[in-house]
């Protein structure tokens, strides 16, 4: 159990949330998506606020009575490398302090689908425990399966699957081949272009 | 905000000018610093000092307006704006501008035929449609507003809401009902008048001793917006004191500003000829006739 001493995390009134904001919601982190004012001309106001559970990534719609408030949540992203995975978990260093944290593939979740050895990424910190792992928005990778394209297609169109070092697939131009190195948009999965080591 | 946003306000502005002019309805300007304040418990009005004096800006033009009614101005109408301690959001600003209007001699059914026929030339839309309170309440929560308890809205709400918190008044309650089960559903292609209000609700409507009891209140909706609340008119000053005297007591129970109960009006009610009046969301209206998404979009703010 970890003891925070001395720290004393700040409530926010309804009014102050804004998107991007990292509360506490039934004692899960949650980032906030979206708050809406709702109030009738002569009646009570509220505000419909949209969240992300971070722990388990639910997004969920909840309303509050305008004024109530929510305490912040002690969220911090800061740049680490994943090292590497003992089979069982997932094992991180963090960059400026290379404190090291494991994590399990559950949480590691789609993020362990960009990441070899010595990649770098970031770590959501909660309370100083990793809660989430985020790739970086572009990673070159190199294509370990494909079947052949034909030879001087570079149209681009139709495309096929090709599985990555990583075990990712993804889905490539005609004509990229196998053994080559691939940039891509880790946020949508797609294939950007071609690319060297 | 565009120029052209600017030329479609005016012109919405002298439409409105014009259907009022046809009708011989006076246009009025009142003050918009006032010594005494609404008591509504969920209108907040903003001081502001003068000569080590609070006034207040006007919340609307009601209390002025009915003044110069009672002093024998027959029906009247203004364009002016109107302040309140409300959040800037996608309907909300602390400073709007306001439409309001009175009409001698109208209950609500007529001021809502007038109002639909000033909707019908200014967004050139389909007549409205016209539900009471009970029916569209009853139709979406299951529940009759004038005779469930307490207890069944906050049972229903916290069924058919997701909501963390607590509220006091059978009031509150009614709006959570209202504006997450309702008002999301009225997103029809032509307004929807909503009439006949809980009691508890009457504001400065009067009330008819009918069963159940019902205020003659109304309020407008066009694509889940409130547009206008109008009312036909209390002329009973004692009855409307007791009303403020019951919003003073909610305010200090929840510790929001106390504020001087405006004598001058009351005093007037008791002159105040049978008439109904409206006050409409004027920068609403204009954002509804241009689809825009929010407020700032198309106010001049």
């Amino acid at each position: 159990m970890r003891i925070l001493m001395g720290v004393e995390m700040a409530f926010f009134s309804t009014n102050e949330i804004r998107n991007g904001m990292k509360v506490m919601i039934d004692n899960d982190p949650c980032l906030i998506l979206s708050n809406e004012y709702v109030k009738p001309g002569k009646g009570q106001a509220f505000n419909r606020i949209k969240y992300r559970n971070l722990k388990n990534g639910r997004t969920v719609e909840r309303t509050y009575k305008s004024g109530d408030s929510l305490e912040g949540a002690d969220i911090a992203d800061v740049e680490a490398q994943y090292l590497y995975n003992d089979g069982s978990h997932w094992h991180f260093m963090v960059k400026e302090t290379f404190e090291q944290f494991a994590m399990d593939p559950d949480h590691v979740a789609d993020a362990g689908l960009w990441m070899k050895e010595q990649s770098d990424c970031m770590l959501t910190l909660w309370n100083g425990s990793p809660l989430a792992v985020i790739p970086p928005n572009f990673v070159v990778l190199k294509i370990v399966e494909t079947d052949p394209g034909v030879r001087g297609d570079t149209s681009g169109g139709g495309g096929k699957p090709a599985k990555l070092e990583t075990g990712a697939v993804v889905r490539v131009p005609l004509f990229v081949q196998q053994g080559e190195l691939i940039k891509v948009d880790t946020r949508n999965g797609e294939y950007v272009s071609r690319a060297k080591e | 905000m565009s120029v052209e946003v600017l030329r479609a306000r005016a012109k919405i502005i002298s439409t409105i000018r014009n259907f009022f002019v046809e009708r011989g309805v006076l246009e009025v300007e009142t003050p918009l610093l006032s010594p005494a304040t609404v008591t509504d418990p969920h209108i907040l009005s903003i001081p502001a000092i003068w000569k080590n004096q609070t006034f207040y800006l006007q919340t609307s033009p009601e209390f002025a307006m009915k003044r110069l009614l009672a002093a024998g101005s027959g029906s009247i109408f203004q364009i002016c704006k109107a302040f309140r301690q409300d959040e800037t959001a996608q309907y909300h600003h602390h400073e709007f501008t306001m439409l309001e209007w009175y009409r001698i001699g109208f209950d609500h059914h007529d001021l809502m035929n007038e109002m639909d026929e000033l909707l019908q030339r200014v967004l050139n839309c389909e007549p409205a449609e016209r539900m009471t309170y009970a029916d569209i309440f009853e139709k979406y929560t299951g529940l009759n507003p004038h005779f469930a308890s307490k207890e069944q809205f906050v049972a229903r709400a916290r069924q058919l809401v997701e909501f963390s918190g607590e509220l006091s008044d059978i009031n509150d309650w009614l709006d959570l009902l209202f504006t997450h089960c309702i008002e999301p559903k009225m997103q029809h292609d032509r307004p929807i008048f909503v009439y006949d209000y809980p009691i508890s609700q009457a504001a400065l409507a009067k009330i008819r001793y009918e069963t159940p009891k019902v205020a003659s209140r109304f309020e407008v909706y066009f694509k889940g917006i409130e547009l206008a609340n109008g009312f036909h008119e209390l002329q009973n000053s004692a009855e409307q004191r007791k009303r403020f005297e019951a919003d003073l007591a909610y305010r200090k129970l929840h510790q929001l500003p106390e504020v001087p109960i405006d004598e001058d009006f009351l005093k007037a009610l008791s002159n105040l000829p049978d008439c109904s009046g409206v006050a409409l969301g004027l920068d609403r209206l204009i954002m509804l006739k241009l689809n825009a998404k929010t407020l700032a979009d198309c106010s001049n703010q």
